[in-house]
């Protein structure tokens, strides 16, 4: 049994967190009842089960190209003696500030059957036509370029953290470089493959965007289709429940994947490791960094700018900005605070006391990382109106909402940082005397710091981007950068979109930078 | 702070400082003959307090918020309004119930509309507003009325595409000669409510022969009418059945040169309907009055004319003058549909799901 003070800190915050996670659940339960039978049929339709089909081979895809792209550049950029080593480590991370419809957008519009690249080549080369990008190549494509950085910032916090000495000892065995990071580093980062690998396939599910634009129709696709085209909250609902079970099944096999070593074999002050001289290979690697650098954030940003030149010589207008800006960053900072601050006594539970209790509130939390922004905002439009009217549409309830969309986001980066701390070191501690709180801010805060901080900036640059909750949930007339993307976006006023979706992706990659020069400073 | 951040931070600044200080000018779409507007806004007169309304567009930001300016302006009365699509706006004023903020809910298609009025959230209008439109253009029952009216058009490539060989009828469109080469929003709710439309003029069956006929095709599906349009320009297909506005945009985005151009079927048949985008008012709205007074601004001839002349819809009250880029009202050929007769989406929401243009 938990002491009072305890569970007051710890267990109250979890069970409350987890509760507001269920709220969605209980929404969908209760729509999907409504729909009587004919919901249920949705469930029997051959097209479901395509979809449940679809949904795997793309959230599989995904996850692959990701590490793939992410293992090698994090190795790169942290261990090797690159050439531009620190330009690529804070260039890489940042195609995560792109939101996915509007990077969808661009991708279409750059790379499709007659897209910008084919104009290009009509006259020197007379191609006429480019493969077609929709469907799931497309999918695939865009989906990889944006979310990639979700492992690679994972990875490389645990090629900072690595401690050298397993390394250097395969090293004198007369290992070789290549040997030894097969063998030691790599077998050594899969804790971090593997929950880098669960933020991508559970943004997968979740997203819309992106699958819309491509037209390759996931769960969050066909979701969005009934409430669309039929108006059907109950079918809906119903794909919606079908959508957690899979998820509750990617939540088993990555805890799997895991293994039993969750704690990493690291140090929380660990010596620098040697730069592994590439020779040779420095030239192929700092290409393959750049084919990256080129592809995910060269070729969207070059879109926005022709979108934005071509605005301007129409005449176009960019008013409202500066006011556009400001809630952005009001509503997200907000959000990030509040998601940081109820994740760290999550994560504190989830890496310090390991039980059946505290684990199952970890699955919970996990679970919100599958619903559908729209779900959950549709879950509080209706808890809102009904039975907390006077919170409707303001900004504590946007900030809940985000609270329930993110924070599975913050509790995933900080729990990777409490198990860097070893537990001796709070004993010790202890042992010399000092309260548990007073260990809490002399020991392990300062530990905590990298993060916290991880956790802030992932939960401000999703939040960002974020579009159904936003949209449903804020308070009237209170728009964001996302939303007026959107607005512009989808009845395709491209120029008009271009500024506030600069504006998004520059003022997002602000914190995400920070986040990366932090590290290559301590490191 | 580290000097390559203290950089780093400097290149943003300036890049936001450049986004701030473009050229302030109004990109505005002029259209070609359209007059100065003969009549006033309607009610002008400023009360002590006009207080305040809530509207919740499923019309997109960059189409309506000018308009809905100009009647803040003109009334003094406090507008709020919250964007998003129809059917969002639609389940969220489901969910909400009788506790919704919302004063006025303005959608694009009669499906929303119908959704709402079905859940008994409308009050019913007065006659001075539903006077003011032809009788096919509003509710039946009298909760709604249109404000403008798309039609649904053939938007061809001008490239590859000679408009006087194109099909005179819909259902040209199966014949294997457009295998591939055909463009179809089918998620998207005037699409939907074309099908609702077929299913009465042509019944269930000959219905689902055609969106058979169609899907054999191997056409390409787009999410929205933007995307077909777009699609049809460059050339990634040759013919899109969608609204008729969204080509103006375009035009006036990219010039003349743009590749794409509408057709008008005008046959009287499903495949020249004219469908409304329309207004109700929230029975359990606070701001009753200012309501009323909205959907009487929507209705003036200088909402109308803005319809006309920056989205290029079709007005619904008598007098407003359209660009001379556009068919005129009168002289389309619409079917014989009471609007209705267009309220079964589910239907035909499942119709299509059967043929499988959607997954």
């Amino acid at each position: 049994m938990p002491s009072p003070r305890a569970f007051l800190l710890l267990w109250l915050p979890a069970i409350l967190a987890a509760a507001a996670v269920l709220l969605p659940v209980a929404y969908l339960l209760l729509r999907a009842a409504n729909g009587g039978d004919a919901a249920w049929v949705t469930l029997q339709r051959p097209q479901t089960l395509a979809t449940v089909w679809r949904t795997a081979a793309l959230g599989a895809s995904v996850t692959l190209v990701c590490l793939l792209l992410a293992v090698p550049i994090a190795w790169l950029t942290v261990r090797t003696d690159l050439p531009l080593r620190r330009l690529w480590a804070v260039l890489t991370p940042l195609p995560l500030v792109i939101p996915s419809y509007v990077g969808a957008f661009l991708y279409a519009s750059a790379l499709g059957p007659r897209g910008l690249l084919q104009g290009w080549l009509e006259e020197p080369f007379g191609i006429t036509r480019l493969p077609d990008i929709y469907g799931f190549p497309g999918a695939l494509l865009v989906l990889s370029l944006l979310n990639y950085p979700y492992v690679l910032l994972v990875v490389r916090a645990a090629l900072q953290r690595m401690d050298p000495a397993q390394e250097e000892a395969a090293r004198s065995l007369g290992h070789g470089p290549w040997s030894t990071f097969w063998r030691v580093t790599f077998a050594q980062l899969r804790p971090a493959m593997a929950s880098g690998s669960l933020l991508v396939v559970l943004y997968v599910l979740r997203d819309f965007g992106a699958v819309a634009v491509m037209r390759y129709t996931t769960f969050t696709r066909a979701i969005y289709i009934q409430y669309q085209t039929a108006l059907d909250r109950s079918a809906a609902a119903v794909l919606a429940l079908m959508l957690i079970l899979f998820s509750l099944a990617v939540l088993v096999l990555e805890s799997k994947a895991r293994g039993r070593s969750n704690q990493l074999n690291s140090a929380a002050n660990p010596r620098k490791a040697e730069r592994i001289k590439l020779g040779a290979w420095r030239w192929p690697a700092a290409a393959f960094c750049a084919a990256v650098v080129a592809l995910a954030l060269l070729l969207p940003a070059g879109v926005l700018l022709y979108w934005l030149v071509r605005g301007w010589l129409a005449g176009e207008a960019l008013d409202n900005s500066a006011r556009l800006i400001w809630n952005s960053v009001s509503a997200s900072g907000l959000g990030a605070l509040a998601v940081t601050l109820v994740a760290l006594p999550v994560a504190y539970l989830l890496a310090r006391r390991p039980s059946r209790s505290s684990s199952l509130i970890g699955s919970i939390i996990n679970l919100a990382f599958a619903l559908p922004g729209i779900v959950i905002a549709l879950a509080l439009v209706f808890f809102g109106a009904n039975y907390a009217l006077p919170l409707y549409q303001t900004m504590p309830m946007l900030v809940f909402a985000y609270l329930i969309l993110f924070l599975p986001q913050a509790v995933a980066a900080v729990r990777a940082s409490f198990q860097r701390v070893p537990a001796q070191l709070e004993e010790a501690a202890r042992s010399l005397g000092s309260g548990p709180l007073g260990v809490v801010r002399r020991v392990t805060l300062p530990l905590l710091r990298p993060g916290v901080s991880a956790a802030v900036a992932l939960v401000f640059l999703t939040a960002m981007k974020e579009l159904p909750t936003t949209l449903l949930l804020a308070p009237i007339g209170f728009k964001t950068l996302a939303t007026s993307v959107w607005s512009f976006v989808s009845e395709a006023f491209f120029a008009r979109a271009a500024a506030p979706a600069l504006l998004l992706i520059l003022t997002s990659s602000l914190p995400m930078a920070l986040l990366v020069l932090r590290e290559e400073k301590d490191n | 702070m580290s000097r390559k951040f203290a950089v780093f931070s400097f290149i943003v600044m300036v890049g936001l400082l450049l986004a701030g200080c473009a050229p302030a000018t109004q990109l505005t779409v002029e259209a070609t003959t359209a007059p100065e507007p003969t009549e006033p806004a309607a009610p002008v007169e400023q009360e002590a307090d006009p207080g305040k309304l809530v509207i919740y567009s499923g019309r997109s930001e960059g189409l309506v918020a000018p308009i809905i300016q100009q009647f803040a302006d003109a009334t003094g009365i406090e507008v709020e309004v919250r964007y998003g699509s129809t059917a969002e706006m639609a389940a969220a004023l489901l969910e909400e119930g009788v506790n919704s903020p919302a004063d006025v809910y303005y959608a694009q298609d009669p499906g929303g509309l119908g959704a709402i009025e079905d859940a008994g959230l409308l009050s019913t209008l007065p006659a001075s507003i539903l006077e003011r439109v032809a009788p096919g253009y509003a509710s039946p029952n009298g909760y709604w009325v249109g404000i403008t009216a798309r039609a649904r058009i053939v938007v061809y490539n001008t490239e590859s595409i000679n408009p006087a060989e194109l099909p005179g009828d819909l259902r040209g469109f199966t014949a294997p000669e457009w295998n591939g080469r055909v463009g179809v929003p089918p998620t998207n709710a005037s699409f939907v409510t074309m099908v609702t439309a077929m299913r009465q003029l042509w019944g269930e069956d000959e219905t689902r022969a055609w969106l058979e006929g169609i899907a054999a095709n191997n056409p390409v599906y787009y999410s929205n009418n933007t995307g077909v349009v777009e699609a049809v320009a460059s050339g990634e297909v040759e013919v899109g059945f969608v609204n008729h506005y969204y080509l103006y945009r375009f035009l006036a985005e990219q010039g003349e040169g743009y590749g794409a151009r509408n057709h008008y079927l005008n046959n009287g048949g499903p495949d020249s309907l004219v469908m409304v985008a329309g207004a109700g008012i929230l029975a359990n709205g606070r701001n009753q009055e200012n309501a009323v007074r909205f959907l009487q601004f929507m209705l003036s001839q200088v909402a109308q004319q803005y319809f006309a002349s920056s989205t290029f819809e079709y007005p619904l009250v008598e007098g407003v003058a359209t660009s001379t880029l556009l068919v005129p009202l009168s002289e389309l050929n619409t079917p014989d549909i009471a609007l209705g007769g267009l309220s079964d989406i589910a239907g035909s929401a499942a119709l299509i799901e059967e043929v499988g243009m959607v997954p």
